[in-house]
């Protein structure tokens, strides 16, 4: 480990940490294109953000200390998943410390707190939202391992920055578990992310709502840490599908410092493609009735077992 | 079939004496309970902890041993004449022993505090069966003879059914005491046809003799079978369990504690002890039964407990699920075994043992935090509590480490043994067996449902007992535990932490006990000791400190940059009501709320029923009970055809006198044909 | 990691996406988007066609992919959208079990027609003998789908996937059939989807609905 290397890990933070409002932005705009309105500034959400950093925090009487630690928590899982997805380079110092069975564990942990601190206040929609969450979270969690187990099935690793590496090397080629998975991948990442199939990020209506009905009582500072985070964790999503499925770009052991003059373009390029098709996705799709997420997600984990499952018979 | 490596003997077993002296101790602090039977302050305040100080020695000596690796022998004349009782204490069983000493401290010093007067059972007698409960779990773990560990296992079996019926005035009680008992017998009945089995005919029942038998193929099998049998039913393996949901909401909370946290891994360490060393090698596809067993038990479990609204009962649904996980480990472990990958098989027993290691702390804790919760408010219906955490803080605090960690969360600790068994999942592709490598990624998916699912029970379990407002008037009055049970409960909490942050040092220790199971040490690549690296092949680690330091300092620079940036104004208002004013209570989610999703879902799984008010009910009351279906499918139709045999043979039942002696006398000449034909 | 020729590595992805098509039309509840699958199915094997065409310079195996393109990603679906638009069916009713435990069973065939195929795929010295569990899953899976549906245009499109998987078996273990066999069951699966969808007509005719569990009552009651 030298000194490029933890420069690299710190300028991957930095960079997650500052785009994701705007990959979120751009999201928006694409969105707005296809939808023939006028589209927003990209640099709505973070003026959005700095706006909610200035306003007084409202709190709720029956709140417990764990509904003001949790946004802090849960911003704070999503930058060190940040730190351990290897979007620019494969050489990160970080990385040996979490494995892509960890990250999903750190996602989850984010999940568990966010639901807890919508609990704690004790409204209806609070409980209501962390229930849907729950559901939601339990079966795209295994989804996105199973797609994971995929591609270390293939370069025997559960490391991401190695598993990268070894689908970037090319002799591989194509695999036919990854195109499963591939598929099982942009479902959870549509639920996780509480896009449109799902959930609306737009909407505050209580039928529909989850990952909003989680947030109603936070306002302030606090809101924006969580929507931060939910900014962060949509660009890490992205980032985790560069990782496993266009993992060319990304500057490896022997390519070396210079690898990342061409890794950072080749990010952007990818993000701003995956937001489009996000965006057309999205503008293509209607939000489906709560109880039938199960069944698109169920969809998706038997997906990705299948994928799994492909692998082994094409190996064998 | 032998195992090739033999550690020689300590020359003297000094560590075994000492367990044994523990054991003693433990009885006799039970039998000092009966001097003032009715003194809360004896046995609460001196025997407790002082029982729960020669359980931290047992784990001290236990931790000794296991770092030794040696294996002590000890012959002690009691008993039958020509029947010694024979010990013994090897790494399989100092790390049960650590594990019963570790965990049994925090309980007893919460028990301490916890039985209070006018509860059933009298303390000082309460004091005896608890202590005994722990002292005949200690002699099932250093047992080396059949005859030893039957009767240890008895005595085990009786006085932990007595510590369940300490309430007996209550019907539903003793009924669940009886479920237990009945299933603990049938499973005693197994394990005495196993051993029997296992001498292969030498009839020496000492566990020396047992691995030096020569079983047939066929035989073996018989032995195995039996004993998943014996031990799955003690252990709680689907369809097993059925004992598990009654007896450990009627329990004591402590006894629950004790039971769901310890008991239940005896019987793991029978099926280790079985399977991997009195039968020697084992057949490979012998490890499917467990598997599969323990892959249906973990999602049985766990779904029963996503549904429960008792929260001893939804406890004791997530003790049938670990039980599954750590099952699923044994059959992985002796898939490998059988199919001779030896280090793989390490690494698969590895995550077994680590498993029941952090079951043992985190649901003990939970199991205690409940406890305080029913003293503290006297309900166990989640239905009616809540926002707890404002009034006892402690509790829902440290309740809140054993939720994340059994929800497997890192850096807690039942991440570990999750990513443990994940990465020896990961390495079947490499068994010569094509049928089973297609079974594994089902496999493995089912297992990471388990814990996913898992996750959305705890988010359920915490969040209806300690978050929220308070369902009932009456938890405004709720009092936090006394200075015992905290105590008790952060040694479990510091347990879990422990648990997840040092596996390195943990997995180390585990290692004498992989080599005298499979042969074999999990290789450690890494040479850096804060680096889980088990696999040399493949680049996979894992760092729970460093993953912890950062993810605090990234917390704390943002609580820094935030506080620096912006100013902190704040004020607390009412919760956001939507403008309908009023907002109260029990507009809240309902447990049974929490788990409709899962009820829809699995629909097929349960039994439900469900009574719906009218919509013109003024007082409307919901309810809706989940049963088991395996009631109906599998212990109905048997309890049916048992009666049905008794009411057959009821019919030798005359009243008379001289019948009964023509009985005697009938079977007497039958005997004696018999034995002239031979 | 084995390092297997390209043309190897194409062949099995094609496999896979065939598999993964079979999974995504036993999913779908739109009829609409069923024939588009359809469709992607039929351009997947006849790029695979095209495929093993160029690999084992078979002439006759280019003129099947030229049929195939022709007959499966044109002329079918233009009839099968044509039909559905005049039918007006643009979604099946709720199949008759949920799509989550559908697509659990898929996965068990799955695994059955892998077993299942393990000796044979022994035997086959073909570039294609990994394909022939694919193949084999897509019939079995495509069966399923015309078992757990209740619409006539549903289970119709079943039938023509099931058709797939089988011309994609024989392309898997022989290279193909005979020319004069491929032709025959080219125009079979016209003709029986004219067919078919004159009977569509009738039926809808006779009871206003193409739900076929009003068939039931045709039979004879006791």
């Amino acid at each position: 480990m030298n000194a490029i290397d933890w420069i690299t890990q710190v300028l991957e933070v930095v960079v997650a940490v500052a785009a994701a409002p705007a990959f979120l932005g751009w999201l928006n705009q694409c969105r707005a294109w296809l939808q023939n309105r006028r589209a927003p500034s990209l640099w709505l959400p973070y003026r959005n953000l700095h706006k909610l950093f200035h306003k007084e925090a409202v709190i709720a009487a029956s709140a417990s200390p764990l509904f003001r630690i949790a946004p802090y928590v849960v911003f704070g899982t999503m930058v060190v998943a940040a730190a351990i997805i290897p979007s620019m380079s494969t050489r990160l110092p970080l990385v040996g410390s979490a494995d892509a069975i960890a990250l999903v564990g750190l996602f989850a942990a984010a999940r568990m707190f966010m639901t807890l601190a919508a609990m704690d206040v004790g409204t209806a929609f609070g409980t209501l939202g962390a229930r849907r969450e729950m559901m939601v979270g339990f079966l795209a969690e295994p989804a996105l391992l199973m797609v994971i187990f995929v591609a270390s099935q293939i370069s025997s690793s559960t490391a991401l920055p190695v598993i990268t590496d070894h689908l970037a090397s090319g002799h591989l080629g194509l695999s036919p578990g990854l195109a499963f998975s591939a598929v099982a991948f942009i479902l959870v990442l549509l639920a996780e992310n509480a896009r449109i199939p799902v959930d609306n990020p737009a909407t505050h209506l209580e039928l529909t709502m989850i990952h909003e009905a989680m947030l109603l009582e936070y306002s302030a500072r606090h809101l924006a840490l969580m929507e931060w985070a939910a900014q962060l964790k949509l660009f890490n999503y992205a980032c985790i599908g560069f990782a496993l499925f266009l993992p060319w770009g990304v500057a490896r052991a022997h390519i070396g410092p210079m690898g990342l003059a061409v890794a950072i373009p080749a990010l952007a390029i990818k993000l701003a493609v995956a937001g489009a098709a996000l965006a057309l996705i999205e503008t293509v799709s209607a939000k489906m009735r709560v109880m039938r997420i199960p069944e698109f997600l169920a969809t998706a984990f038997l997906f990705a077992v299948l994928g799994l499952l492909v692998h082994v018979l094409l190996k064998a | 079939m032998h195992r090739l490596v033999h550690p020689v003997a300590a020359p003297f077993p000094m560590l075994l004496i000492g367990c044994v002296g523990l054991l003693l101790g433990w009885t006799v602090i039970g039998l000092a309970g009966l001097v003032r039977p009715r003194s809360v302050v004896l046995a609460g305040r001196l025997l407790f902890p002082l029982g729960a100080l020669l359980g931290l020695a047992l784990a001290l000596l236990a931790g000794a041993s296991l770092l030794g690796g040696g294996i002590e022998r000890l012959i002690l004349p009691i008993g039958l004449p020509n029947l010694p009782m024979h010990l013994r204490l090897d790494p399989l069983s100092s790390i049960f022993l650590l594990l019963l000493g570790a965990s049994s401290f925090g309980i007893s010093l919460f028990a301490g505090g916890y039985f209070r007067v006018g509860e059933g059972t009298a303390p000082g007698l309460l004091c005896l069966q608890y202590h005994l409960f722990l002292a005949a779990m200690g002699l099932v773990l250093i047992a080396d003879d059949a005859y030893s560990f039957l009767v240890a296992w008895e005595v085990m079996a009786l006085a932990s059914y007595f510590l369940v019926t300490t309430q007996h005035r209550i019907a539903e009680i003793r009924r669940a005491g009886f479920i237990y008992l009945l299933m603990a017998h049938v499973g005693a009945i197994c394990l005495l046809l196993c051993f029997g089995v296992l001498q292969g005919g030498s009839w020496h029942f000492t566990f020396h003799a047992m691995r030096s038998a020569h079983l047939s193929l066929g035989w073996a099998t018989v032995a195995f079978a039996l004993a998943l049998l014996g031990f799955g039913a003690k252990a709680g393996l689907v369809p097993l369990h059925v004992w598990l949901p009654e007896a450990h909401p009627a329990a004591p909370s402590p006894v629950s504690a004790l039971m769901s946290g310890v008991m239940l891994k005896t019987a793991v360490y029978g099926m280790l002890r079985v399977g991997l060393d009195l039968l020697g090698r084992p057949v490979w596809w012998w490890g499917l039964a467990p598997l599969i067993l323990g892959l249906f038990t973990i999602v049985y479990g766990v779904l029963f407990a996503a549904v429960q609204t008792d929260m001893k009962r939804l406890l004791a649904y997530s003790s049938v699920e670990n039980i599954g996980m750590v099952f699923t480990g044994i059959g992985l472990t002796i898939v490998f075994a059988g199919s001779g990958l030896k280090v793989f098989a390490a690494l698969a027993l590895l995550a077994t043992l680590y498993h029941c290691l952090n079951h043992a702390f985190m649901k003990s804790l939970l199991f205690l935090g409940t406890g305080s919760v029913l003293h503290a408010t006297g309900e166990r219906n989640l239905g009616r509590l809540g926002g707890l955490i404002h009034r006892m803080p402690w509790v829902a605090w440290l309740t809140l480490i054993g939720t994340l960690a059994i929800a497997g969360l890192p850096p807690l600790n039942g991440f570990v043994s999750e990513w443990l068994l994940l990465q020896s999942f990961l390495f079947t592709g490499h068994l010569p067996h094509a049928f089973v490598n297609l079974l594994i990624p089902m496999a493995m998916a089912l297992v990471v449902l388990g814990a996913a699912l898992a996750g959305y029970v705890m988010v359920k379990f915490y969040g209806v007992i300690f978050l929220g407002q308070p369902r009932e008037a009456a938890l405004a009055r709720a009092q936090d535990c006394g200075w015992l049970e905290r105590i008790g409960l952060t040694w479990l909490a510091l347990g879990c932490v422990a648990l997840g942050l040092f596996p390195l040092q943990v997995i180390r220790a585990l290692g004498a006990v992989t080599q005298q199971l499979v042969g074999a040490v999990v290789p450690q690549s890494s040479s850096h000791w804060w680096l889980l690296a088990p696999v040399p092949e493949r680049s996979v680690s894992y760092a729970p400190l460093v993953f912890l330091t950062a993810t605090l300092a990234v917390v704390l620079m943002t609580v820094l940059a935030v506080r620096l940036a912006y100013r902190q104004r704040e004020r607390r208002g009412p919760a956001w009501d939507c403008g309908a004013g009023n907002l109260t209570a029990r507009m809240q989610d309902t447990a049974e709320g929490f788990g409709q999703p899962i009820r829809h879902l699995f629909q097929p799984f349960f039994q439900i029923e469900r009574e719906l008010p009218e919509p013109t009910d003024r007082a409307p009351r919901y309810r809706v009970v989940v049963r088991e279906r395996i009631w109906r499918l599998m212990y109905e139709p048997i309890s049916g055809a048992v009666e049905g045999l008794a009411n057959t043979a009821a019919r030798l039942q005359q009243g008379r006198i001289s019948v009964y002696l023509l009985y005697s006398f009938l079977t007497l000449l039958v005997l004696l044909a018999v034995a002239l034909i031979r | 990691m084995t390092h297997l020729p390209l043309y190897q590595q194409l062949l099995d992805s094609c496999a896979a996406l065939l598999l993964l098509l079979s999974f995504a039309m036993l999913s779908q509840r739109r009829v609409v988007a069923l024939v588009n699958l359809y469709a992607v199915q039929g351009a997947v094997l006849a790029a695979t066609t095209l495929l093993l065409a160029w690999r084992t310079g078979e002439d006759h195996l280019y003129v099947s992919a030229a049929l195939t393109l022709a007959l499966k990603v044109m002329l079918l679906p233009w009839l099968l959208h044509r039909l559905i638009r005049r039918l007006q069916v643009h979604r099946d009713t709720e199949p008759l079990l949920n799509v989550s435990g559908i697509m659990l069973v898929g996965l068990v065939i799955v695994v059955f027609a892998f077993s299942l195929a393990q000796p044979i795929t022994r035997l086959a010295s073909t570039a294609t003998r990994s394909a022939i569990g694919i193949a084999l899953a897509v019939v079995l899976l495509a069966f399923l789908m015309m078992i757990t549906r209740r619409k006539a245009v549903s289970q119709v499109m079943g039938f023509l996937s099931m058709e797939n998987g089988v011309l994609f078996g024989a392309m898997s273990a022989s290279y193909g059939m005979p020319m004069i066999v491929e032709l025959g069951i080219a125009l079979d699966v016209l003709v029986a989807v004219l067919v078919l969808g004159v009977f569509f007509f009738q039926i809808r005719e006779r009871f206003d609905s193409l739900d076929l569990h009003h068939l039931e009552s045709l039979k004879e009651h006791q």
